[in-house]
């Protein structure tokens, strides 16, 4: 078992035992290599369920909107700027959580590794960054780092933003110098390229809304697209339906999405579903200044109102 | 049950000629990513038949995701106006070549609930006539695969047609139905194999068979009170990971549920019906407001219980699950129901 497992099933079965927390929220290895499994342990000795891999690709922050008790949550980066989006959205208190800062070295993009090797995989050892993977055609030696989920080989916020304690020493972050070199692409085209683009990025959508579900985000008790009295969007698979499902999703995410790339890790069909958050990340850099889920105390741009606005319309 | 020898060299002109009377579905790649979904060929295009896994099941070759039912015209000057008449739709003879087995299968079970002596679904019953299964036994079942555990297998030949067995340079093709007889004729194949295809397929079989290495038990569920296993005490765990989306139902190959919607746009109105998932909240969400399945762990247990527990006690046809392992390799959060099968059969209730 490695260090930071060790560490995890540590500190979890500490505040376990002291009663300084009813729950702990982190991962379980999964019954597939590349695979884990968020998991919730009420009492110590289930904290030796606990892991921490390459491939804990899940946002947690997404198990504790509306939760009453007091939780104990492992929070890598992106995890714990979507802590900081529930504080400012009171969708949790800050006073009920115990937040685990892991400082993260990123995570693998297991259908990259798929890719790689070709054949079915049937194990993956970690070791720091080395990946050894054995399939059908036997084991081959990987670096993990050219194996990165983009979202992770573009973040500048490996560290957790906010944290009680740690399980590991932060790590240095990354300086990216074109973050949004993918958007800035897409943005150049001409309008029959983009549309066509954004058709055929969505083609295989099922609707089974594994992006909107795994997204912390995504809290509203009745989505618009559940919505029966009246309904807003046909629900068969017109593209022109499918398309509103994620355009809009993706606004109710704009100025609030952290990129934390749960959305693709839990997408079925091996949609980017994150092309279009991107975008309105960009533009929330761009327009506001803003990155999400940085500060407490302050709220996302499109949800203030502030007299002092550049802009004439708003006034 | 004849079997027929294919020289893999001539497999693709067959494939040719059967093109000429049938539409022919199967395993396509997808030209951006690493992923199979069924579909059907353009003429002049081969299947492919390299045991290719594919995301979704085969079961939308007959059970579209979204399929027109019922029409109508809503301008009054109509005579018929406001009267719902079937969309005319097409069903000529249609093949899906490469099908695994155990997905042939998993349509049967499918069949007992569209095609009953109380009601016929129209539109699941004219295309399942319409279609022939040529079905390829996997000579290798993946990690996922426990279709021995539950009652089908990677050669079963139940619903099968024709059962294609890779034999390095050749298939070996065992008839099974006149339907699959009269694709093979279509197809031009009919050169008899020598007698020892048989122990060659029996043996392919066997090795195949003993590749699969998990174990899930189902002999005790039959036999329980549903009560037991509905109040047991473990769903909570199961169901915590859950994100309540609709992955398991939509790529699982037995799961039938769907949802009418009518739509309209000027003065037409059609009527379809979508796959719909019991995870969904919205699936059981009453007129009133009540929702009978409004926790998650309640959507899971139903999941599950249907599966692995009331289609068993209602059909008595095993469970409704043939072990493709689709939903285990999809599922976002590892909900394994290798491993819920395990629970519920091995569950011991406190006296």
């Amino acid at each position: 078992m490695d260090q930071l497992t060790e560490k995890i099933r540590e500190l979890a079965s500490t505040l376990l035992k002291d009663g300084k927390v009813d729950m702990v929220i982190g991962f379980a290895d999964g019954t597939l290599p590349m695979t884990s499994r968020p998991f919730l342990a009420t009492e110590s000795d289930k904290a030796a369920q606990l892991v921490w891999n390459s491939f804990c690709s899940l946002n947690l922050t997404n198990y504790i909107t509306g939760r009453k008790e007091k939780i104990a949550l492992f929070a890598k980066g992106c995890d714990s700027r979507n802590v900081v989006n529930h504080i400012v959205e009171n969708k949790i208190s800050r006073d009920q959580l115990h937040i685990i800062g892991v400082p993260c070295q990123g995570m693998v993009d297991k259908k990259a590794i798929l890719k790689a090797v070709g054949g079915e995989i049937t194990g993956l050892c970690e070791e720091g960054d080395k990946l050894t993977v054995s399939s059908s055609h036997g084991d081959v030696e990987l670096n993990k780092n050219d194996y990165l989920r983009d979202n992770c080989a573009t973040c500048t916020h490996r560290n957790p933003v906010i944290y009680d304690e740690l399980a590991a020493p932060l790590v240095e972050e990354q300086t990216v110098e074109e973050p949004f070199a993918d958007v800035a692409a897409i943005e150049k085209m001409e309008p029959v390229d983009k549309a066509r683009y954004f058709d055929n990025l969505i083609k295989d959508c099922i609707r089974c809304y594994a992006c909107r579900n795994a997204c912390p985000l995504c809290y509203c008790p009745t989505c618009f697209v559940d919505e029966s009295g009246p309904q807003w969007v046909g629900k068969g698979q017109n593209p022109t339906d499918i398309q509103t499902f994620h355009f809009l999703r993706a606004f109710h995410c704009a100025g609030r999405c952290t990129d934390c790339g749960a959305c693709e890790a839990a997408c079925p069909m091996d949609i980017h579903v994150r092309a279009f958050t991107r975008k309105l990340n960009k533009d929330a850099l761009e327009l506001f200044g803003w990155e999400a889920g940085l500060d407490t105390e302050k709220r996302p741009p499109l949800d203030t109102f502030n007299p002092d606005d550049p802009d004439e319309f708003i006034r | 049950m004849k079997l027929i020898h294919i020289d893999k060299k001539e497999w693709n002109q067959g494939m040719e000629r059967a093109q000429k009377e049938y539409l022919l579905f199967s395993p396509v790649k997808d030209k951006d990513k690493e992923q199979y979904l069924f579909g059907p060929l353009a003429h002049g295009e081969v299947p492919d038949m390299t045991h290719a896994d594919t995301v979704l099941s085969p079961k939308s070759i007959i059970f579209p995701q979204t399929e027109k039912m019922l029409h109508a015209s809503l301008d009054p000057s109509q005579p018929d106006h406001h009267i719902m008449k079937r969309v005319p739709e097409e069903y000529g003879p249609r093949a899906v070549i490469g099908i695994r087995p155990y997905d042939v299968k998993a349509l049967t079970l499918m069949n007992l609930n569209f095609d009953t002596d109380d009601y016929r679904d129209p539109y699941w019953c004219d295309a399942y006539k319409a279609t022939t299964f040529i079905a390829l036994g996997v000579n290798s079942p993946s990690s996922v695969d426990f279709s021995t555990s539950m009652g089908s297998g990677p050669f079963d030949e139940t619903g099968v047609d024709v059962l294609l067995v890779d034999n390095q340079d050749s298939y070996i093709a065992k008839i099974i139905t006149d339907k699959g007889q009269a694709f093979m004729e279509a197809a031009g194949f009919n050169a008899e194999a020598d007698p020892s295809a048989r122990e060659t397929l029996d043996n392919i079989k066997a090795n195949a068979e003993k590749k699969i290495t998990a174990k899930v038990g189902t002999d005790t569920l039959r036999g329980r009170e549903i009560l037991e296993l509905y109040e047991a005490p473990f769903w909570d765990e199961i169901a915590f990971s859950c994100i309540n989306c609709g992955t398991c139902t939509f790529v699982c190959p037995t799961c039938w549920c769907f949802d009418i919607q009518d739509e309209t746009k000027g003065k037409a109105c059609t009527r379809f019906r979508n796959w719909d998932s019991c995870m969904f909240p919205l699936f059981t969400l009453h007129g009133s407001g009540h929702n009978p399945r409004g926790e998650k762990t309640q959507r899971v247990r139903q999941r599950f219980m249907h599966k692995l527990k009331y289609f068993l006690d209602k059909y008595d046809q095993g469970t409704m699950c043939v072990g493709c392992g689709r939903c285990v390799e999809s599922c976002p959060v590892n909900i394994d129901i290798r491993e819920v099968c395990n629970i519920m059969n091995n569950y011991e209730p406190q006296k």
